[in-house]
């Protein structure tokens, strides 16, 4: 079995799964279309969740989320199966490959046996597409990956059951049905009204206000937990940043990219200006996360450091107030 | 970002031949998704990283060592699992995966228990007897 699957590389690996999942279908529709329609802009600081024996940081949705709110707004079709045996699994994806149906998986990443080293964490929400199985494995498209890559069955079998936070259970997905008609117009409208309501939450852990809980924290970690940690912490927050997947500054840059598409599909100029804007801030990240990086390097940690840092983020956290509240009112 | 701006510094991913697509803005002002190589900023966040790692797991093999755990505790570490982790790996209460670390009680299990720990692993229940090489 080998479907003619197109293996297109993405930034993220969700966007990219559903991208190319959409594309064999016939229906075009870029990454950051997909995460813009997805509403996959966030910002959440989870202070109490240690991971990686850090505080939980994420720039995105939960894994699943961006998916869903895409297909609901496009009214498309998608079916998700989870199973209790691998044996189960194995089954119906052999039996999905065999209708000529590529199948999009989430799977763990400590197993991957494709992945660097370095990269093997036990993070269990990353998602590849399987298009087809000869006679030694599974036939992979990870959109991460610059090639289309193999798992045999016992490999394929381990990721899809890893243990953890988030197990995946065989989790499989597949398009069932499109709409005649795809109304983007109205989806990404939807899309931008809702990042803009997440990022401007009045809850303290979600977007504007958690960045801004998180500088406050900069500055007084050094003296409550000592600097050994707080370079940690700081270093989880870059990696969750900038690490493969984000395509740059925290996904501000697909996050711009989406809005000069939507600019060009609404006919609204006012988003292109905005798209600058959020470039702009893009590049602002990128100089927090290099700042960042200058702890390690340096060694040098005198206090001012840590103020000058938080001060950094906190500057973030007005510009995309003000950001938010200027794109809600554009569309 | 602009095009040319896109860092190429050599990572761990070019060194596997791998890239990865970052987004920026092309002389026109276009949006396009151009590979990148690695960033010396996220290499340096991600050897910290990697440094926490290596020494809890040196840590843990001299407490090993000195008869303080059990030979299960460093293959925990080198897995990057913690107890609750293995715990589901192994598909055994995460309390008795804690008492586990303790050599007395290492020293008392059936062979049967070690070798759902010696799977888990990746290794055999010889190996995971055997003084840390």
């Amino acid at each position: 079995m080998d479907i003619a699957f197109e293996h297109r590389q993405s930034a993220h690996c969700e966007n990219g799964v559903i991208s190319n999942l959409l594309n064999h279908q016939g229906v075009s529709l870029s990454e950051p279309m997909v995460f813009g329609i997805g509403s996959g802009l966030f910002f959440v600081y989870l202070p109490f969740l240690k991971v990686n024996f850090a505080p939980g940081f994420s720039y995105r949705p939960m894994p699943g989320s961006i998916f869903r709110k895409l297909a609901r707004r496009l009214g498309i079709k998608v079916v998700h199966q989870r199973f209790s045996t691998p044996e189960k699994a194995q089954a119906v994806l052999d039996g999905r490959l065999a209708q000529g149906i590529p199948v999009g998986l989430q799977v763990g990443v400590y197993h991957l046996t494709y992945f660097p080293d370095e990269y093997r964490f036990h993070f269990n929400a990353h998602n590849l597409v399987v298009y087809g199985k000869d006679a030694d494995g599974y036939l992979i498209s990870d959109p991460v990956m610059d090639y289309t890559t193999k798992l045999t069955e016992t490999e394929l079998q381990r990721v899809r059951f890893a243990k953890g936070a988030l197990p995946p259970k065989g989790h499989l997905y597949y398009l069932e049905r499109l709409p005649e008609r795809l109304d983007l117009e109205n989806a990404v409208r939807k899309g931008i009204r809702q990042t803009c309501k997440d990022m401007l939450a009045p809850v303290p852990i979600v977007g504007i206000r958690a960045m801004k809980w998180v500088a406050r924290s900069i500055r007084k970690w050094p003296r409550t937990i000592g600097v050994k940690k707080t370079n940690h912490y700081l270093g989880q927050l870059v990696r969750m940043q900038e690490e493969i997947g984000t395509g740059g500054g925290g996904f501000r840059f697909i996050y711009a990219a989406f809005l000069q598409e939507a600019s060009a599909l609404l006919n609204n100029e006012a988003l292109a200006t905005r798209s600058e804007e959020m470039t702009a801030i893009g590049d602002a990240w990128r100089d927090f996360a290099l700042d960042i990086s200058r702890i390690y390097k340096s060694r040098k940690s005198g206090n001012d450091v840590y103020e000058k840092l938080s001060e950094q983020l906190m500057e973030l956290a007005r510009r995309e107030e003000q950001f938010f509240k200027t794109l809600k009112k554009d569309v | 970002m602009n095009k040319n701006d896109v860092p190429q510094d050599d990572g761990s991913l070019a060194r596997k031949n791998v890239h990865e697509l970052c987004y920026a803005v092309d002389e026109h002002g276009r949006y396009t998704a151009v590979p990148s190589r690695g960033w010396e900023a996220k290499t340096l966040a991600l050897n910290e990283s990697l440094k926490l790692i290596d020494e809890r797991i040196a840590a843990t093999k001299e407490a090993v060592e000195a008869g303080m755990r059990s030979p299960i505790a460093y293959y925990m570490e080198l897995h990057r699992m913690d107890i609750p982790l293995l715990a589901s790996y192994v598909g055994i209460h995460r309390w008795f995966v804690k008492r586990h670390l303790q050599p007395k009680r290492f020293g008392k299990l059936k062979d049967k228990t070690l070798q759902k720990y010696a799977d888990v692993f990746g290794i055999t229940v010889a190996q995971l007897k055997a003084p840390i090489d």
